[in-house]
């Protein structure tokens, strides 16, 4: 096998490239003005707020420096939480904690923190270093997700989260991403999560990637990914179609987790979603995108949406 | 949302891209700046001399220069005369050069030097309108010669052009006939034919030219026959009667009446001395681009010390232009967008190994202190601020270290942009804390590859020469930069990201 294939048979498989993706659905469909919205989490989660879009509980903004202080006592009673720069990008700079040891914090990992290095951390963020363009930054507090079992058995440590591309209000394509030893507990793929691409109709899993290569069990847990089906699949896909009228932008990434209390719970929007989701898939944006675009007549609720792409584009 | 067409984009960087060359080209053939670095041209120097004795009175001598010589271009006209009030005179399409003093006596010397280059845009084939032919009077028996001898040249020809060849092949021929014979035994050559031809009702002049060859002196000027074809002067040599000037020759004296006028003098004589010199042909564009036409647009006119920043700067485009092409349609992942294009024009400065091996040094010292710095947890200014210090510093030790040895290059590490290279040194720490030594090795060999493709790019001579030369190129750079902009297509990385893509059922 050779590791190149030509842009013809790329093109007949549907895929979508980046410079295409750039040039003809984020310049065309997404609207500048509202990426302040998407790239800023706070804001995410305020206006998900607005519209009924549920988000992990938030705990604390910590926005000026002096307020690092009252991270301390907040922090006292909580079990575990997240703390995450309001303008990160790509997973930087979260910090998740699982529980406490007496005056440790125990990260996802098993590492073990002080205190002194979660304040220097929140004070990283107001800096900037992980915001884009380094520019100063806040730094929110949100309770912990707790993935429901059958999730969290298959990965390996932190949450498995699940991104949906919607375009136009439509979800079109769904994966699971599960993070493993090598992603450092991260679900970003580049880094060597495994993403498991689900059928829009079902939740039901179809193929799984690592590493751009297709799997069938998961390299650190050894479970076979091909069983699993997500739970409250056509509340999720409502949740991700109605991202659409809160932000306005017409082709998202919808990140979201579930949770065991809580249910599905949006975890964060992109703007410039990435392309892996087709690997993970086996299949080509393309053809569900332009199946959007040449509708005649679009459907108004979100729910009608989910409802189209579910009978669209189920397996 | 609709689509905007795409037409009047595409037209638009059509005619932008068009407008370039097409000024390019303009500028080219009118002001004759080459396309290539270092192409040379000759310039043949031509001196006049003219001798005379002064007959104590005041004196006028007036001397006709040449003005659009076919087949060349008159670079600079120049006069050496002590103690002579000089002008230049246009006199009826006629250039004359004027000499005047109050007073001299005794032999006076006055020099004229003209510049002249080969060019073939002036071949002097400009219309005109023709002249009447002069109306020739002939005493018998001569008159009588003359009508026979145009009687049989009219019989073998059908154009002016024809006549003359005609007429010159009889005079010149080996037996000539008694009618010919007496002609010119009492008439000058040259002036003969020219009388000839006029009677004949072809008007005709005699044209000086001077054949041009290195280093001769007192080279005289030699008699050239002009008809006028009704649209355009044709030069014949008188002897043969070949039509057209040799590429030696150059017309000093078409128009005018008398090459040279002397009053208040005596015995003038006048001789020609010439010189080739080989100019570079850039040297030349520029010594008279000067007001001419699109001359404006030429960077020449500025101080030479903001020449030199327009070099650079006008070299940037092309570094932009092989990052947009490398990151867009190549899709190499550099580490900050623009950073291989300073990069790169630090290399322009210090040449390439030592570029190199300057930059890798200070990046990889600069990342050992950045592992230590990190530890301090800083915030992320003071940080950059601190990495600043340290790479001024470990530029100033690479220096001095560099030329305690002896190696002057050391000095070439200055040429870098500081807080280029420290924002480098950061960016490329936290990479290696979050994504890993790999993600730094390829995204700091991306760049160093882009960032010495657009060195080798902005460092040919070509490009240096074009881009300073015809600033108006970037009118195509930029059009095609936007036009890369509008690319659909998959990268060449994506082809091998997703080759999995084949066993996709």
């Amino acid at each position: 096998m050779s590791a190149w294939i030509s842009p013809f048979r790329l093109r007949k498989a549907g895929i979508l490239g980046m410079n295409e993706r750039n040039v003809s659905y984020i310049a065309r469909y997404n609207d500048r003005r509202a990426y302040p919205l998407v790239d800023d989490k706070l804001k995410t989660k305020l206006l998900a707020e607005e519209f009924d879009i549920k988000t992990p509980r938030l705990r604390q903004v910590v926005r000026q420096q002096h307020e690092i202080g009252h991270f301390r006592e907040m922090a006292v009673d909580l079990e575990g939480f997240a703390i995450k720069p309001s303008k990160g990008s790509g997973g930087k700079g979260i910090t998740v904690i699982k529980r406490r040891e007496g005056d440790q914090y125990v990260k996802a990992s098993g590492a073990h923190l002080t205190l002194g290095y979660l304040e220097r951390h929140l004070s990283n963020i107001l800096a900037g270093l992980y915001s884009l363009g380094g520019t100063p930054d806040v730094a929110i507090v949100e309770d912990l997700v707790r993935p429901t079992a059958l999730l969290s058995k298959v990965s390996f440590q932190g949450v498995p989260d699940i991104r949906i591309v919607v375009f136009q209000g439509y979800p079109v394509m769904a994966m699971l991403r599960l993070s493993t030893r090598a992603s450092d507990g991260k679900a970003n793929l580049h880094q060597g999560a495994v993403g498991v691409g689900l059928d829009i109709g079902s939740g039901r899993a179809l193929n799984a990637v690592q590493f751009n290569r297709q799997i069938l069990l998961h390299p650190d847990t050894g479970l076979p990914v091909s069983d699993i089906c997500i739970d409250d699949w056509d509340t999720m896909l409502v949740m991700a179609a109605r991202c659409y009228e809160a932000t306005g932008l017409g082709y998202i990434g919808v990140d979201l987790v579930l949770d065991e209390v809580e249910g599905p719970l949006l975890l964060e929007l992109n703007a410039r979603p990435g392309l892996a989701i087709q690997m993970a898939n086996g299949k080509g944006l393309l053809p569900r995108l332009g199946n959007i675009e040449s509708l005649k007549r679009p459907h108004y609720t979100p729910e009608k949406r989910a409802a189209y792409a579910m009978t669209t584009f189920g397996a | 949302m609709k689509q905007r067409s795409r037409y009047p984009f595409y037209l638009a960087i059509f005619l932008l891209i068009a407008a370039g060359i097409a000024l390019a080209v303009t500028r080219h053939v009118q002001l004759g700046i080459p396309w290539l670095a270092g192409e040379q041209k000759p310039v043949w120097m031509v001196e006049a001399r003219i001798d005379f004795e002064a007959t104590g009175e005041e004196v006028l001598v007036s001397l006709n220069v040449p003005d659009n010589p076919p087949g060349f271009r008159v670079l600079s006209q120049q006069a050496a005369s002590p103690g002579y009030g000089f002008s230049l005179i246009e006199d009826s399409g006629d250039l004359r050069a004027e000499w005047s003093i109050r007073e001299a006596d005794g032999g006076q010397t006055l020099y004229f030097n003209v510049q002249l280059t080969p060019d073939d845009s002036t071949d002097g084939s400009i219309r005109t309108i023709a002249p009447e032919p002069q109306a020739m009077f002939w005493e018998e028996p001569e008159a009588t010669a003359v009508a026979e001898v145009l009687e049989r040249a009219g019989a073998k020809s059908a154009s002016p052009e024809s006549m003359t060849r005609e007429l010159i092949k009889l005079l010149r021929s080996s037996e000539p006939d008694q009618n010919i014979a007496l002609l010119l035994n009492n008439n000058d050559y040259v002036t003969l034919v020219q009388r000839l031809l006029n009677h004949a009702g072809i008007p005709a002049r005699v044209a000086d030219g001077l054949k041009l060859e290195d280093a001769r002196r007192l080279q005289p000027l030699r008699p050239f026959l002009q008809i006028h074809n009704g649209e355009r002067w044709l030069t014949f040599h008188p002897e043969t009667g070949q039509q057209g000037l040799p590429d030696d020759v150059v017309l000093w004296r078409q128009d005018a009446d008398a090459l040279l006028d002397v009053m208040g003098g005596q015995d003038s004589q006048i001789s020609f001395s010439m010189l080739q010199q080989t100019v570079p042909a850039l040297q030349l564009a520029t010594r008279e681009g000067g007001g001419n036409g699109l001359g404006f647009l030429s960077l020449y006119e500025l101080p030479i010390e903001e020449q030199g920043m327009f070099r650079m700067l006008l070299l940037l485009p092309l570094g932009a232009l092989v990052v947009a092409f490398m990151r867009i349609i190549i899709g190499i992942r550099t580490s900050g967008t623009f950073m291989p294009v300073l990069i790169a024009v630090a290399f322009v400065q210090t040449s390439l190994i030592p570029g190199l091996v300057a930059f890798l040094s200070v990046v990889a010292v600069g990342l050992v202190m950045r592992g230590y710095l990190s530890s301090l947890n800083l915030l992320l200014v003071a940080r950059i601020s601190a990495l600043i210090i340290l790479v001024i510093a470990i530029t100033t030790g690479i220096s001095i270290v560099g030329y305690q040895m002896g190696f002057n290059t050391g000095m070439t590490v200055t040429f870098f942009p500081m807080v280029i290279l420290a924002w480098t040194i950061e960016r490329m720490s936290i990479l290696w804390e979050e994504d890993g030594p790999r993600e730094v090795v390829i995204q700091g060999f991306g760049s160093l590859f882009v960032a010495v493709l657009a060195y080798l790019l902005m460092d040919a001579p070509l490009a240096r020469h074009l881009t300073f030369n015809f600033p108006e190129l970037h009118l195509v750079t930029f059009g095609l930069i936007l036009l890369m902009g509008q690319y659909t297509g998959y990268k060449l990385t994506e082809l091998r990201r997703f080759s999995p893509v084949k066993d996709f059922s």
